[in-house]
């Protein structure tokens, strides 16, 4: 067995555990908070018999333990219950709106790595002058207000003043696609609308750069830190000694060793903007899991809320597991590291 | 400590974040002194003087009650920056200790606690607070809560990893030979060594303390009105963009202000203690 295969069938089984984990500590938050999420979906003004009915319904007449059998039991069958809410499979809510999230999430991530990157090895190459602090201005500028605050910013200067992107939403009413997986990018290629596939695009810009703008700084900040470290290494000064161009020892020798460390974070910062895509998605009156996981939260809605954040850091742990195989398929020492035992 | 001095002061941005900080901390301190109208703070209607665009002597103009908006942004400095202390001195011991433990003690101790502060860890940290606030009542007790919650784990970690190299070190050894307790090897020989990098992430995370928790406020999930606060305020505002856009801009600037310098400092202090990133 190779070791990247050992490595990936070992972070699933710990990542189980602390999904178990995750699972029991958000069942247990919602099982002992005070009121009673009956009483709460019913009203006030539904009889005690319609609610003891329903605490029956919902198993929570029954020991903590018996509950979360219950709950295990049904989620193996993918049954997360039903939303007191909506009164509809919390997993048919959840499917509705976590696509417009991910695609989100997705091209924000993108927008992060494409120009944070690049940033910190410009930011490295050029340390301690003016391009350098500039740069870190900036990225510190990223780090310092939330998301929301930039997508206010964002959406008041180009799309108020200057009226070059949308005010809202992922398409323009004009275009219709037929929804297949939901992410509307994809969905326009199949239908073979490059129209709407622009549309969509010119939706996702403003949000994804609110979204990515505290990312692009740490990623930039980091990949400069690791770049001049690099720098240091005996390899780079045996590449200057042979003269090899700038541009080039920075992009063949330095950035890979350099990405390694990098990644993991890089990673993290992915992860994190499942929860803050929240914020943005509330100024962009964006449809996807915000205004859902809001409105089941403010409501009280049990299973509704376990559901969401279990689907969500289950996605958070499924990047760190894809994270984790990338610095291993990167870096030789792990990738090779049966070959020489 | 001269040297400290010297260097915080040599580089601008430094001094900017000093000034900053500075600013924002004594603003918020005198703020019944400071602010133009210091009973805006509450739920008071000005009908006359609603809505106002920025002008004398509404600097930052008014909402839609004839609140002086720059008045609440001062008094709701107050509330981010208590905030941000009891979170940390609630979260940092907290999660320091855990770090320690784990890093020192290893076996079984060190797998349980280490896997327990992956389980929070692997909740983004938004959604952790989020649903622990929906849950529980929205008040600015409970926001603290939710946010200690999800910030000790961060200390665990650094701590842990600390501990990890630091047990390997000479004078570790030296101190179990001589039969110190496991007490004292934690606590008095390692985590000295370990402060500057605990400081300088504390300083940085008091900025991400009151950015959090503004947005937990954003989404409705944290100090309730009428008491002001910068996150409720950006998303009480962003109902009337673009026309009324001093709602909205004026405490989201002052959430960045405030934020930027703190991590202008920690910055400076990361340099100055040697802390690598």
């Amino acid at each position: 067995m190779s070791p990247v295969v050992r490595l990936l069938i070992k972070r699933i089984a710990t990542s189980f555990i602390v999904l178990v984990g995750v699972s029991l500590l958000i069942f247990t938050i919602a099982r002992v908070i005070p009121g009673d999420p009956a009483r709460i979906a019913l009203g006030p003004n539904a009889s005690a018999e319609a609610v003891e009915a329903l605490r029956d319904k919902l198993h929570l007449n029954d020991a903590f333990v018996v509950q979360y059998g219950y709950f295990v039991a049904d989620l193996a069958r993918g049954d997360l219950g039903q939303s007191l809410y909506s009164n509809r499979p919390v997993t048919a809510d959840i499917a509705a709106y976590l696509p417009a999230t991910l695609e989100l999430v997705f091209f924000a991530g993108t927008t992060m790595i494409l120009i944070g990157v690049p940033l910190g090895m410009l930011a490295a190459r050029y340390r301690d002058r003016p391009l350098d602090h500039g740069i870190r201005l900036f990225t510190m500028l990223g780090v310092s207000a939330p998301d929301f605050v930039w997508a206010v910013i964002l959406m008041l200067i180009f799309a108020y003043f200057l009226p070059i992107f949308p005010i809202a939403g992922r398409i323009s009413d004009s275009f219709a696609v037929p929804p297949v997986t939901g992410f509307l990018t994809i969905d326009s290629l199949i239908a073979g609308d490059f129209a709407a596939f622009g549309n969509v695009l010119w939706h996702l810009a403003l949000p994804a750069f609110a979204l990515s703008f505290a990312g692009i700084g740490q990623s930039a900040r980091l990949t400069r830190a690791n770049m001049v470290e690099t720098y240091r290494k005996p390899f780079i000064e045996m590449a200057l000694a042979f003269g090899f161009p700038q541009g080039r020892i920075a992009r063949r020798f330095a950035f890979k060793p350099s990405m390694i460390p990098s990644l993991t974070v890089i990673g993290l910062d992915l992860a994190s903007m499942l929860g803050n895509a929240f914020l943005v998605e509330q100024i962009f009156a964006w449809p996807g899991l915000s205004r859902y996981g809001v409105a089941v939260i403010l409501r009280k809605d049990l299973n509704a809320i376990v559901g969401t954040v279990l689907i969500i850091s289950a996605m958070f742990l499924i990047v760190n597991i894809v994270v984790d195989l990338l610095v291993a398929l990167i870096n030789p020492r792990i990738r090779l590291s049966q070959r020489s035992s | 400590m001269k040297r400290a001095v010297f260097i915080l002061l040599r580089n601008p941005l430094s001094v900017l974040g000093l000034a900053l900080v500075g600013l924002v901390v004594l603003a918020a301190v005198f703020a019944d002194y400071v602010a133009p109208f210091p009973d805006h703070k509450g739920a008071v209607v000005d009908f006359l003087n609603f809505n106002k665009a920025p002008e004398w002597p509404y600097l930052f103009g008014t909402d839609l009650v004839g609140r002086d908006i720059l008045s609440r942004i001062l008094f709701a400095y107050r509330i981010s920056l208590t905030l941000g202390v009891v979170v940390l001195a609630l979260a940092v011991p907290v999660g320091v200790t855990v770090g320690l433990i784990a890093g020192y003690i290893g076996g079984r101790t060190e797998f349980v606690l280490m896997r327990v502060t992956d389980v929070f860890l692997s909740i983004p940290p938004l959604v952790l607070a989020m649903s622990m606030m929906g849950l529980l009542e929205p008040s600015l007790t409970n926001g603290m809560m939710a946010v200690t919650v999800m910030w000790w784990p961060w200390y665990a970690r650094l701590v842990y990893n600390l501990t990890r190299s630091e047990r390997e070190e000479g004078y570790v050894l030296a101190a179990e030979v001589i039969g110190a307790s496991r007490l004292h090897v934690m606590f008095r020989e390692i985590l000295p060594n370990c402060v500057p990098s605990i400081l300088t992430k504390m300083t940085i995370d008091f900025g991400f303390v009151i950015l959090i928790a503004s947005s937990l406020s954003f989404l409705g999930l944290g100090v309730q009105p009428p008491t002001p606060d910068l996150g409720s305020m950006v998303a009480e505002g962003a109902k009337y963009l673009p026309d009324s856009w001093w709602l909205t801009v004026f405490p989201g600037l002052a959430i960045l202000v405030v934020v930027f310098g703190f991590n202008l400092i920690g910055d400076a202090l990361r340099e100055i203690l040697g802390v690598e990133q």
